[in-house]
């Protein structure tokens, strides 16, 4: 090893950081399984009354309430309703700025405004005696007008919460849209769903939770299936009425959230309320019909793009009316065309740009925040208003895209409405992608194909993307990195990692900058008790957030062990080198005598080791972007569509751990796709759900999806030292338009200009038929 | 009702209600709880563990039916420190995020590879499709399977 300079703080060796280490997580989730909350057998647990909710099958309607006939059976320990909550307010809805008026009750209060809301919750012994009960709960239902139709919604006939006055719960806009279209030579525009789908994490909803304690010193230990443990603790805190320090939130291994489980949900927070009362544990496990019904659903707007420009292929005005369906009590659903209006315009440069946006409440579950979260809506729009913008002028869509895209000298730069993107080379993307792809020899086969009469149609579907991630607002996040006495290090994190990693890409972090092996770095975070603060894992946020707060802590540990390796040594702090070979510190130009890390930090207290707690603050929200190839055969005489293929950039900055990072890509994607070909969440006219369970729903398996081409390109960000932006959504918002728009693709030659999600061999066969007549 | 049933090689004899389903036994009377519930609707197959050596949804299978028979879940997978081609497979192509589903995954894996050792990426695909995942696009899930059958490249 070479010596190092005097005053360098460091010796050189290779970085782990980009190379393939496997996950530290999965040995665990391989052997024994994972431990997720309905798996938990915490000795505090036993006992625990088993909570089981009666749900509303009506969409709207006055309740009335008997539980008599309940609350009688052997084994009931209670059966609560809207009453029992009377000495609570609501809790605070999830979000600042979400009407009061709309904020949803503890349980439905004499009026239920969506199927499945509950309206009742029965404690039992045992948890199949909850469902036997639920059945002798009698509920009188006088139905009232169901809205379901957010257009029906808009127009204020029937209000769902007389005392806010409207449906319209919030409303953004940008821009104007006086003379937009004026001087253009062509203008298109388009309806478009982008519909409701559900979001489906494998794990479902589930609590557990036990007061110890008596008093004001009563504490409450809650677990949940979330992804925001802090977040979490201050929402059931203020929905009790506590001080934050007297709630106690872990999360365990977490099945999947995808937005929806940021936070904790009305059927979590009753419990807390039950356990309380009753004196005992209480536990709920959702099944998956209630998931379906009550977790919450993503996406669901109607759109209404208009795009203008050129007949040589420039855009220069482009609009877009947003309705979005709130369902029926606001939640992150009603905020989301905040982020749909600020990516409104994509990678283009337009001239001028105008959005209107408007959240309405209906009697359907409630919208909440899905991966992408409206920023999947913003990219769905403008991709396919630029490819019938393409079809209008008669030039190839990959070619239009090329001429409005931002150029790469432009960053960093303001968007006209007002997003101001860090970095990027969308040009380079879309090059890369259409390369990787035989983009032409793609155009050549489907000629080949149309031209020989050949039924199976081959479609090519092309969308470059940015979204926004640890966003809108600068974002912060805590770490505290803590060097044991025996020279081990502990890394807490304020992220909550569920699926994504974190356990190895921060020890990576970690052990780069400390020169402490993998092996000897546990990363932890959930735990409210153990970590501090944090802002949980949602919006993309973890990496140049957390990732960015453990990376800086362990650069100040390091900085805080020099000074004391400087004291054990009698020498200036200024004088020590770290030498991360060998796991600790010397005098420059006295490489053999070294203080091992295990030393170093039991200096600093013998029981305790080394501990730096720190907190990054970004500057500002990162923009990863990307551009995506899809291709696939339609059956011109049955509209069955077949995915061949999905080539993507997904540049999200420099790659701490490829193995992570590809995984990412790869199942958002995969939701990217099936929101394309395959789900949706309906609802009859009455507000009857149609999409209940996983029979009705078409969640995508391994036989309806191909491999995917990864091609990597990495462009950084100025915001952070690492560089990093956020990988979670990219693929989920590239993918979605790109197969969109493969399918009309296909049949355009036959005159079809577009296609509603999920392009179901119905409504291809159907567009089909309309155009050839 | 008693119910008499090997799990993971060790015999136990089980007093359940009658309408105690597979799953819940593993679970909530053995402690067993690498066995996740998904679904209601035996659509999700988190619940998959092997019966007498063949794959079955355990949340569709009442413990009183299996009476005398043979289980082996995730738990039971891996012989001692040794652990079952597929596990190496998932593991080292990072064949799951969450988790959730990895068990009843892993275990369909291994009835699918009982069946045919020597499977295509196709048919890998199809012989899974009774069970979901959420969080990988099935990319990487595809990869470890053919990473642990026969013949491949990398044993």
């Amino acid at each position: 090893m070479a010596e190092s300079a005097g005053h360098a703080t460091c010796s050189r060796t290779v970085s782990i950081l980009g190379t393939r280490v496997m996950r530290v997580e999965d040995p665990k989730f391989l052997t024994t399984g994972g431990v997720y909350v309905d798996d938990l057998r915490d000795p505090r647990l036993d006992g625990a009354g088993h909570v089981t909710y009666v749900r509303s099958v009506m969409a709207h309607a006055r309740v009335t309430v008997d539980v008599a006939a309940a609350s009688g059976v052997p084994g009931v320990l209670a059966v609560v309703t809207a009453a029992d909550f009377a000495d609570l307010p609501p809790p605070p809805p999830p979000l600042g700025f979400i009407p009061p008026a709309l904020a949803r009750p503890w349980l439905a209060n004499g009026v239920v405004r969506y199927v499945g809301e509950p309206i009742a919750a029965i404690v039992t012994e045992s948890r199949y005696a909850g469902e036997d009960v639920a059945e002798l709960v009698s509920v009188d239902y006088e139905p009232l007008t169901a809205v379901v139709d957010p257009r029906d919604a808009a127009g204020d006939a029937t209000l769902l919460f007389a005392d806010h006055g409207s449906n319209t719960a919030l409303a953004f806009e940008a821009g104007s849209l006086d003379g937009l279209f004026d001087d253009c030579e062509v203008v298109v525009t388009q309806q478009i769903t982008n519909q409701r789908v559900a979001p489906v994490p494998l794990e479902v909803r589930g609590t557990a939770c036990v007061w110890e304690g008596s008093g004001d010193d009563a504490r409450l230990t809650f677990w949940a299936s979330t992804q925001s443990p802090h977040g979490a603790r201050d929402q059931i805190a203020a929905a009790l009425e506590l001080p934050p320090e007297r709630v106690h939130f872990i999360a365990p291994d977490v099945g999947g959230g995808f937005g929806a489980k940021f936070g904790v949900s009305i059927e979590d927070l009753v419990l807390a309320v039950l356990s309380r009362r009753l004196g005992r544990p209480m536990r709920w496990t959702e099944t998956r019909t209630e998931n379906m019904l009550g977790m919450g659903h993503g996406r669901a707007q109607l759109q209404t793009v208009t795009i203008g420009g050129t007949r040589d292929g420039r855009i220069t005005a482009y609009s877009l009316d947003v309705l979005q369906d709130s369902g029926a009590y606001p939640h992150f659903g009603a905020v989301l065309p905040f982020m749909t209006q600020l990516m409104a315009t994509g990678t283009y440069d337009i001239a001028r740009v105008a959005v209107r946006t408007k959240s309405v409440v209906t009697n359907t579950a409630p919208v909440v925040a899905y991966r992408g979260a409206g920023r999947p809506e913003a990219t769905a729009a403008i991709e396919r208003a630029v490819d019938l913008f393409a079809a209008e002028i008669g030039l190839d869509p990959a070619e239009v895209r090329r001429r409005n895209l931002f150029a790469k000298d432009a960053f960093r730069l303001t968007t006209q409405v007002g997003a101001a993107y860090d970095s990027g080379d969308y040009a380079g993307a879309l090059d890369a992608v259409l390369a990787a792809a035989k983009y032409d020899e793609l155009r050549a086969e489907q000629r080949r194909r149309r031209d020989s009469g050949d039924p199976m149609l081959l479609g090519i579907g092309v969308s470059n993307y940015v979204e926004i991630t640890a966003g809108p607002e600068a974002g912060t996040e805590f770490a505290r990195i803590n060097v044991k006495p025996d020279g081990s290090v502990i890394v807490y994190t304020g992220t909550s990692p569920h699926g994504q990693g974190h356990a190895t890409s921060f020890a990576m972090l970690a052990a780069d900058e400390l020169g402490v092996p993998l092996d000897r770095i546990t990363v932890l975070h959930g735990d409210t008790d153990l970590v501090a603060r944090g802002g949980g894992t949602g919006g993309s946020r973890s990496l140049q957030l957390g990732g960015a707060a453990v990376h800086q802590g362990a650069l100040e540990t390091v900085d805080r062990a020099r000074e004391l390796a400087g004291d054990l040594f009698e020498a200036a702090a200024g004088d020590i080198v770290l030498d991360k070979a060998r796991g600790g510190f010397h005098v420059a130009g006295s490489p053999d005598d070294v203080r091992g890390w295990a030393e170093v930090a039991t200096s600093a207290d013998a029981d305790a080791g080394l501990i730096v707690d720190t907190d990054f603050s970004a500057t500002g929200a990162t923009f990863p972007f990307g551009a995506h190839v899809a291709v696939v055969e339609v059956d011109a005489e049955t509209g069955y569509v077949r995915l061949v293929s999905m080539t993507t950039v997904d540049d999200a900055g420099p790659v701490i751990n490829p193995v992570v990072v590809e995984g990412q890509r790869h199942g958002g994607i995969a939701q990217g796709v099936a929101q394309a070909l395959f789900e949706e969440v309906r609802y009859d006219e009455d507000g009857n759900p149609q999409s209940t369970n996983l029979t009705d729903y078409a969640f995508p398996s391994a036989a309806e999806l191909p491999d995917f081409t990864l091609v990597d390109m990495a462009t950084p960000s100025p915001l952070n030292p690492l560089g990093v932006k956020g990988i979670g959504e990219a693929g989920t918002i590239g993918a979605t338009p790109a197969v969109q728009n493969a399918v009309v693709d296909a049949v355009a030659h036959l005159g079809v200009r577009h296609i509603e999600m999920p392009t179901t061999p119905e409504r291809v066969w159907r567009a089909i038929q309309e155009a050839s007549k | 009702m008693n119910v008499t049933l090997t799990v993971n090689g060790v015999s136990h004899t089980v007093d359940v209600e009658d309408r105690t389903l597979l799953v819940h036994l593993l679970r909530d009377h053995l402690g067993l709880t690498a066995t996740n519930i998904g679904c209601d609707t035996t659509s999700c197959g988190a619940c998959t563990v092997l019966l007498d050596g063949e794959s079955v949804k355990s949340c569709t299978v009442l413990a009183a039916s299996v009476d005398g028979q043979s289980v082996t879940t995730l738990e039971g997978l891996a012989d001692g420190e040794r652990w079952h081609r597929v596990q190496e497979g998932f593991r080292a192509k990072h064949g799951l995020q969450c988790g959730f589903c990895t068990p009843g995954m892993v275990m369909a894996a291994v009835s699918l590879l009982a069946e045919n050792p020597s499977p295509t990426a196709a048919q890998v695909r199809e012989g899974l499709e009774g069970n979901l995942c959420r969080c990988t696009g099935y990319h990487n899930i595809v990869a470890a399977v053919l990473e642990a059958a026969e013949g491949s490249v990398a044993r």
